[in-house]
């Protein structure tokens, strides 16, 4: 008897779940349905769900017009490329203040939370000119330094709640038996934070793929990545949804399917600290 | 046959200038509307005729208005052609940061410019964008809802009629809507329709001295009107439609009248796109009597920012997209109806061409606008739809904004009016004008 | 435990990161104080070359005195606070329904946590076009399916319009962080407490929420950060009309469409005065709950 109320409120879980799960995932599912479709069948009443006719129209326009595996690539590029900078710079950062907490380290990093803080658009102007001067306007290079550094604090932290929960002893075991703070850190410490850094920089790709203030604002031609890719479909004349709907696909499917692959790392990954 | 001569004579001049032109690689600005995607799409005629590969950047309009004013104002040298309007040229080319268009070869034939385009893409008489395509704004109805409603467009409506018609052809259940206008906030959008239809109806942006004028009755009528004629036959909705969203509107058939930009036209005649292609009409924008139609001018011109680099490369690009030869390339592959229009007068005298339904009144249209008179009384500014100062694009997007705010039944006619006069007259303080 | 030797280390190790932000920090925000003291209007030729004009706290008293300056902070908070509340709410309710046993767990996740991985850009222009469109989006043929009016979302219900798609792109956010805290709930306590007979909702007031207040702190913390600084999703979809106006909206009417950097600038330090004091304010709540 037990057994079959658990039973039935499996069944009910799982139907209000998915029921859930589909409305939430909804709108990125029309979005990949209407870009199979003309655009006279993306705007038709009633609106169609499945019975129309497929077609591959809308992509094949949108490659013509953009050079889409650029700007894909300079995404690739720029995302990934901040990322592994900014972990590379965290990781001993986070370490540090994990191991050798003083009393301001609470006060820097919620120092270095707060510097995300300031308005983008506000110092487009300073930032712009210092491009200019440095020659990096429209480089794959200005941009990952720009989106790294947003994003470091980010970084500085998750590692530091992952360093936390690192028991001491094992540190001090590593030690007695002569191991360099360099060794500590290499081969005692990353390896038991693995899981923690793939987290970290999955969070981070996401963070840099849909960064779209900057990437914009400091790209031209040779550095555009995806956020300027979709900039050109936006409402432009006569009817665009499945076209709009082609290019939003190309644009999120990247870095959904990595999503998907990394689902797990995610759901177990992302505390923050906040399970202790 | 036509692309396979002029590739023959584009080798043929590569080879010419094989020695002494170096080739380059440009990187162009440019909007995302119809022509300039078309344009791209012949990109390979312009290289194999000078050798110079070429990199577009193609933005939604706010993004590259955003995009290419930061670049030039801070000499940042991304670009070597931008897209720019007809408001952006004459403020940039007084401040020096576009190169002069004086140099322009014997062949490209500057004079055949339409006067009222140069006219508006000029400072101080010194031509600094050329135009890729002009357009004004006219009435587009529909002949058999006219019909069915026993009314006749007149070639030159007044308001007035246009609200009877709209009322009359207005179906609220088989979704027929009177009118389609734009309501959308943005100085280009809703706030360059209200700012004509405002002209018509006598009122200006500014006095003499730059005081706002939104205090005087001509505004209260103007405004008054437009917001009864929408909410009596206008689409639900209509406070964030601009000119795309009214453009899809009229192609499904759900507008009996729509008056906006002339490069329209060619949108809602193509049978492809269109399913009232065969039964669109065209007239003059409308007026109240005071000598001033409801009609704007506008150009989508390129232009060269000082200290290019490759000024040569750009300065090639720029003739060729807007000399006469790509019209004719552009009408070979696409048809006449797709040419870039109202740049260039010799399109207006080619036979072919004014076998194009629309082509009449587009070109009546841009030559009934007057920048330098752009109402009824005197002005201290240039512009129809805009007032040609740098300070114009911010506050016109928030006085439209108010004004669209009106239009979604957020607030009345007069708060919105009281604002817009307290923000227009704040900013002009801010920046010096009072 | 910590020896100096230790401790210098680590203030060596921690460098690279520190001097980086402070870097990231100080360039931009001196340069936003400096604009900001300045006549800096640059379709009108002022320029750094040329030299700008000195006009002390000009920019700050106009920047206020603008009718849109406190419409913005209010726009500002509501969505915060709008989206913190939506988010929160129903993520704790959807994680704790994703933490059941059922068929196909893995796949359901995915389905809820895939608006994170949308760009904003993409999904403020998917929500404008394809479903609160008045004629042609899903939400207008849904309202006459069922014999209603259907209503010009971004018009008509601006504000929660915008909330709704900003919520829909950060639950994901918060179902994740809580899910990964109610898993590491204790089993025994609840079944315990289940065998004493507490109702759920007891259960979930005095053991679950209490063991998620941790969660909910960093959820809230990291959102806001994020929150204050939304824009593509106005620009994409009303443009600030509507009463949309949030404060770093503002500040871009200021510097780019009204050219003018330095009342732009002081609006900028205004924010970070306004992101400081929710700062502060938060970090009141979170330090007390973050014991680092």
């Amino acid at each position: 008897m037990a057994r079959s109320v658990t039973q039935n409120r499996k069944i009910i879980n799982t139907a209000a779940a998915w029921a859930v799960g589909l409305l939430i995932f909804f709108p990125i599912l029309w979005t990949i349905l209407t870009s199979f479709k003309t655009e006279a069948q993306a705007i038709s009443d009633p609106p169609v769900f499945l019975a129309f006719d497929w077609t591959l129209e809308n992509y094949g326009v949108v490659m013509e017009r953009s050079n889409y595996m650029r700007f894909l690539w300079n995404s690739i590029v720029i995302a990934g490329g901040s990322t592994i900078l900014g972990i590379i710079i965290a990781v001993p950062a986070a370490w540090s203040m994990a191991f050798v907490p003083s009393k301001r380290t609470k006060d820097i990093l919620l120092w270095m939370l707060s510097t995300k803080m300031l308005p983008a658009v506000g110092v487009l102007y300073p930032i712009y000119l210092l491009f200019i001067k440095l020659g990096l306007l429209d480089t794959k290079f200005g941009l990952t330094i720009v989106l790294m550094l947003i994003n470091l604090p980010i970084i500085v932290w998750m590692l530091y709640t992952y360093f936390k929960e690192i028991p001491g002893e094992i540190l001090e075991a590593a030690r007695m038996d002569g191991a360099s703070l360099k060794d500590e850190v290499l081969y005692v410490l990353t390896p038991m934070a693995i899981p923690g850094i793939a987290s970290t920089l999955l969070l981070n790709v996401i963070l840099a793929w849909n960064e779209a203030f900057w990437t914009l604002n400091l790209t031209a031609a040779k550095a555009a990545p995806l956020t300027a890719f979709i900039a050109s479909y936006s409402s432009p004349e006569g009817l665009f949804y499945a076209k709009l709907s082609a290019a939003s696909t190309m644009a999120i499917a990247p870095i959904l399917i990595l999503g998907w692959f990394s689902q797990k790392q995610l759901v177990s990954g992302l505390t923050f600290g906040a399970v202790k | 046959m036509y692309l396979k001569a002029s590739m023959g004579a584009a080798t043929a001049m590569a080879l010419v200038m094989g020695s002494g032109a170096i080739a380059d690689t440009i990187t162009i600005a440019t909007v995302n509307n119809g022509d300039m995607i078309r344009m791209q799409g012949y990109t390979d005629d312009f290289t194999a005729k000078t050798g110079h590969e070429v990199e577009w950047v193609t933005l939604e309009e706010n993004v590259l208005r955003q995009r290419v004013t930061t670049d030039i104002s801070t000499k940042g040298g991304a670009f070597d052609i931008m897209t720019i309007g007809m408001y952006e040229t004459p403020i940039w080319g007084a401040n020096g940061w576009l190169v002069p268009l004086d140099g322009l070869s014997e062949d490209y034939d500057v004079d055949d410019i339409l006067p009222a385009m140069r006219a508006g893409l000029s400072h101080d008489g010194t031509l600094y964008a050329a135009p890729f395509y002009g357009e004004s704004s006219m009435v587009m109805y529909r002949k058999d809802l006219m019909e069915k409603a026993g009314l006749e467009m007149p070639e030159a409506p007044t308001w007035e009629f246009i609200r009877e018609a709209a009322a009359a052809m207005t179906d609220r259940d088989a979704e027929i809507n009177g009118i389609c206008l734009r309501g959308k906030a943005g100085w280009g959008e809703g706030g360059a329709f209200i700012t004509v239809t405002g002209n018509s109806f006598g009122a200006r942006w500014f006095d003499e001295d730059w005081n706002a004028q939104f205090d005087q009755p001509e505004w209260a009528d103007a405004l008054n009107f437009f917001v009864g004629m929408m909410s009596e036959s206008g689409p639900p909705g209509y406070a964030t439609n601009g000119f795309n969203e009214n453009l899809s509107l009229f192609q499904q058939g759900k507008c009996g009248m729509w008056i906006d930009a002339t490069v329209a036209a060619s949108f809602v005649t193509n049978p492809d796109d269109s399913t009232v292609a065969d039964q669109v009409g065209f007239a003059l924008a409308p007026n109240t009597g005071l000598g001033k139609n409801a009609n704007w001018l506008w150009a989508w011109a390129l232009a060269i920012p000082a200290g290019s680099q490759k000024l040569e490369a750009a300065q090639a690009f720029l003739e060729w997209a807007t000399s006469k030869d790509y019209i004719e390339l552009v009408a070979e592959n696409e048809g006449w109806a797709n040419v870039p229009p109202g740049a260039r007068t010799s399109l207006y005298a080619n036979p072919d061409y004014q076998a194009v339904p629309f082509a009449k009144m587009t070109l009546d249209s841009i030559n009934a606008a007057d920048p330098q008179n752009p109402t009824v009384k005197p002005v201290p500014y240039v512009g129809v739809q805009f007032v040609a100062i740098p300070e114009f694009a911010g506050i016109a997007t928030e006085v439209s904004q108010e004004f669209s705010a009106v239009y979604a039944g957020q607030q009345s006619v007069d708060e919105a009016l009281a604002k817009a006069q307290a923000l227009t007259n704040d900013a002009m303080e801010a920046a010096g004008y009072r | 435990m910590a020896t100096q030797h230790s401790r210098s280390a680590a203030r060596l190790m921690m460098a690279p990161a520190v001097v980086l932000l402070l870097g990231w920090m100080l360039i931009p925000l001196s340069m936003t104080l400096f604009f900001s003291f300045k006549k800096y209007l640059p379709l009108r030729g002022d320029s750094m070359a040329n030299g700008l004009e000195w006009v002390g706290f000009a920019n700050y008293t106009r920047f206020v005195g603008s009718s849109a300056f406190w419409p913005s902070v209010q726009a500002t908070l509501t969505i915060v606070g709008g989206v913190l509340i939506i988010t929160v709410v129903l993520g704790v309710l959807l994680a704790l329904l994703l933490n059941q046993p059922m068929w196909g767990q893995g796949v359901v996740r995915i389905l809820v946590i895939a608006p994170f991985f949308v760009m904003p850009t993409v999904s403020a222009l998917v929500w404008k076009n394809m479903f609160m469109d008045p004629t042609n989006g899903l939400l207008a043929y849904l309202w006459k399916f069922f014999g209603t009016e259907p209503i010009a979302w971004l018009s008509q219900a601006s504000l929660p319009s915008l909330i709704m798609i900003v919520s829909w792109q950060w639950l994901p956010f918060a179902t994740l962080i809580l899910l990964t805290a109610i898993q590491s709930l204790d089993g025994e306590q609840l079944e315990a407490a289940e065998m004493d007979g507490a109702p759920s909702i007891k259960r979930f007031w005095f053991i679950v929420l209490p063991h998620l207040s941790r969660a909910i702190t960093i959820v809230i913390l990291i959102q806001t950060i994020f929150l204050l600084a939304i824009f593509a999703e106005i620009f994409v979809t009303t443009g600030g009309a509507f009463g949309t106006k949030t404060l770093s909206y503002l500040i871009f009417q200021r510097v780019l469409e009204s050219q003018n950097v330095g009342l732009g600038s002081a609006g900028g330090v205004y924010a970070i005065i306004l992101a400081n004091i929710v700062a502060i304010f938060l970090m009141r709540i979170v330090g007390k709950n973050l014991d680092a």
